[in-house]
């Protein structure tokens, strides 16, 4: 068990349900801090729910979600402490969510005029530059409209919103859905440099088995309304649950497991 | 919590920074530092327990301009600094400013040059809709009745209260302007002419297919605009089934036959609500209301009404369609074209209108 300094996430007994259907019975999980956590499961078992209850735009019904040690649920929402560790996270998406009357330049630079109306508007452009070319994006990008963009440049674009106000935790939804292959391999190296360089904290929801063994340093997997383990994947493939056993050992997950050992990688 | 950015500067040009050198305890040191009178000839960061991008391309861009060396840095500190430097790149983050006049004249020629091309469309979509109208009378089992039955619930059978509320609103508002008016001169019973004559001839038709055009107009643009962007109308050109035949003319025909219904029932409720107003504050008995009409309103004047009605409906479900069949690229797009479907359906539908005014009365029908 790690020490209550490490952990950035801690969700405990979170319930989620709407009308009859209950998604989230119980649900327990620990982010530590400076990791890249995977979360998997089937379609339907509320992995962007859990998502949006640890930020916020999901009130649950019971459960508790801490963040930095600070409370995040019910009463607990508004209180300026919430507030502040509100600016010291980022959001990616599914598909971007960019802000489409704003150019890429104009999205990356809301939140931080939002939060720091004191910077002027030529550090603000320089900002939205250098944070542009760092999500990979071309440097002719800023001016351009997201509907200008394909698919991959505006889930970049919507990377470089996340780390406007250089957060230290990054939430990302599916981050590779939709990409081709090489655009996706692509942006798991951005994100793992970047998670590197900036010492970030990750909670990255995919369906991406390559994104898996390539970045992730612990994946939790949801099934049966909770987590019903947390590890690292040789830890999750010693385990005998039927769900991670058909995940990791299907025809996919052996498929990604060869491509990252031919790479010669895996995680580092 | 420990302390804002700071930096001093001392006489050999060093100059120390301390405090957190990020984003949110940065305060005035990004205008201090543009500030200062000397450039340094040394950055030392020993004194900066913790550092962020922001900070980071701070300190790189003094030293870039100033070509001061950076000392005293962590390992942390020394791969973001790295880092920013890499990503320092000649990126444009603003459109190219354009001068106002060439704005205004490029969006005068943009507007020309949109008119235009909607007029074209317009009337290519007109013979599109004819053509795909003769392909189903040739061969009548393509006929969708069911669509069309549809579109006349919804067109027709749910615009029933509102019309009727509006008509009759609008019955009352002519009666008491009238009334007060035709007072000046005790002329009062002719009230009874304004009444009878202004809504067969115009109001009854004209109000209806504003109300059309907002109600229905919009929803087929909305309608089948969202269906253009989720590929529903690919994927039915793909099976072959034509748009036209599925989408466009059931709408267009439900519209034109119900505008003429819709626009008549609309003027008979201006008139009783008229009437109820002249038997209120005239004391015209209903009975001599509908004598003295009977005498005043000539046949022309519902035929005027009628005549123009299925024009009008043609009009307002064209635009509508025209419009969503436009739709591309994203969600925002289906707002415009909606409202363009609108503004024009009720533009075209008011100047055939005028046309229409010198046309009847020309062939007599005053």
């Amino acid at each position: 068990m790690a020490g209550e300094d490490d952990i950035a996430i801690r969700v405990e007994g979170l319930k989620n349900a709407f009308g009859d259907q209950v998604v989230h019975e119980n649900l327990d999980l620990e982010v530590r801090r400076g990791e890249i956590i995977g979360v998997v499961g089937g379609s339907g078992t509320g992995k962007s729910v859990l998502m949006r209850s640890i930020i916020g735009l999901q009130r649950p019904e019971a459960g508790e979600v801490t963040v930095f040690g600070v409370p995040m649920t019910g009463e607990s929402l508004h209180t300026p402490e919430a507030e502040a560790i509100r600016r010291r996270w980022g959001v990616l998406f599914q598909n971007g969510a960019l802000f489409s009357t704003l150019t890429v330049a104009e999205n990356v630079e809301v939140p931080l005029r939002e939060y720091y109306p004191a910077l002027d508007q030529e550090l603000l452009d320089e900002i939205a530059g250098y944070k542009i070319v760092m999500s990979g994006l071309p440097v002719d990008a800023g001016p351009k409209f997201p509907s200008e963009l394909s698919g991959g440049m505006r889930k970049r674009a919507g990377l470089a919103r996340a780390l406007a106000l250089d957060p230290e935790l990054l939430f990302l939804d599916e981050p590779t859905a939709g990409l081709d292959p090489i655009g996706a391999a692509a942006f798991d190296e951005l994100l793992h440099d970047l998670s590197r360089t900036l010492g970030l904290t990750v909670f990255l929801i995919t369906h991406d088995l390559d994104t898996l063994y390539a970045i992730c340093d612990r994946v939790a997997v949801l099934a049966d309304r909770r987590v019903i383990a947390v590890g690292t994947i040789p830890e999750l493939l010693a385990l005998d649950h039927p769900w991670i056993q058909e995940y990791f050992n299907g025809p996919r997950g052996r498929n990604a497991a060869q491509s990252a050992e031919r790479a010669g990688t895996g995680r580092d | 919590m420990s302390d804002a950015a700071d930096f001093t500067i001392d006489d050999q040009r060093v100059l120390r920074l301390s405090g957190e050198w990020t984003l949110a305890r940065l305060g005035e040191v990004p205008r201090r530092i543009e500030a200062l009178d000397t450039p340094p000839a040394r950055i030392d960061l020993s004194d900066v327990p913790r550092i962020d991008t922001v900070g980071a391309w701070l300190v790189h861009r003094l030293s870039r301009d100033s070509g001061a060396a950076i000392d005293g840095t962590n390992a942390d500190a020394a791969q973001l600094i790295d880092q920013v430097a890499k990503a320092d790149q000649a990126t444009t983050v603003r459109a190219e400013h354009v001068s106002p006049t060439t704005r205004i004249l490029s969006q005068v020629g943009l507007a020309t040059v949109t008119a235009g091309q909607t007029l074209v469309g317009l009337v290519g979509f007109f013979g599109a809709i004819l053509i795909s109208f003769w392909s189903v009378v040739r061969h009548p089992r393509r006929f969708r009745g069911n669509a069309v039955t549809r579109q006349f619930e919804v067109v027709g059978v749910d615009a029933l209260g509102i019309i009727g509320l509006m008509s009759f609103l609008i019955g009352i508002v002519i009666a008491q302007q009238g009334a007060v008016q035709l007072r000046q001169f005790g002329a009062e019973v002719f009230t009874i002419n304004l009444i009878g004559r202004i809504t067969l001839r115009e109001l009854g038709v004209l109000m209806t297919a504003i109300m059309v055009a907002g109600r229905s107009g919009s929803a087929f643009a909305a309608q089948i605009g969202s269906m253009k962007l989720a590929e529903e109308v690919d994927a039915m050109r793909t099976i072959g089934i034509a748009p036209m035949e599925a989408l466009v003319l059931p709408r267009v025909i439900a519209t034109v036959v119900l505008m003429p219904l819709l626009g008549f029932y609309a003027s008979l409720v201006a008139i009783v609500g008229g009437g109820i107003l002249c038997w209120i504050s005239l004391d015209i008995p209903p009975a001599t209301y509908i004598q003295r009409m009977r005498e005043v309103v000539p046949m022309t004047d519902l035929w005027v009404g009628l005549v123009k009605a299925p024009v009008f409906g043609a009009i307002i479900a064209m635009a509508g369609c025209f419009q969503g069949m436009q739709v591309q690229g994203n969600a925002e797009e289906v707002g415009l074209r909606t409202t363009a479907a609108v503004v024009q359906a009720i533009f075209l539908v008011i100047v055939l209108d005028a046309f229409f005014a010198v046309f009847f009365s020309s062939i007599g029908w005053i």
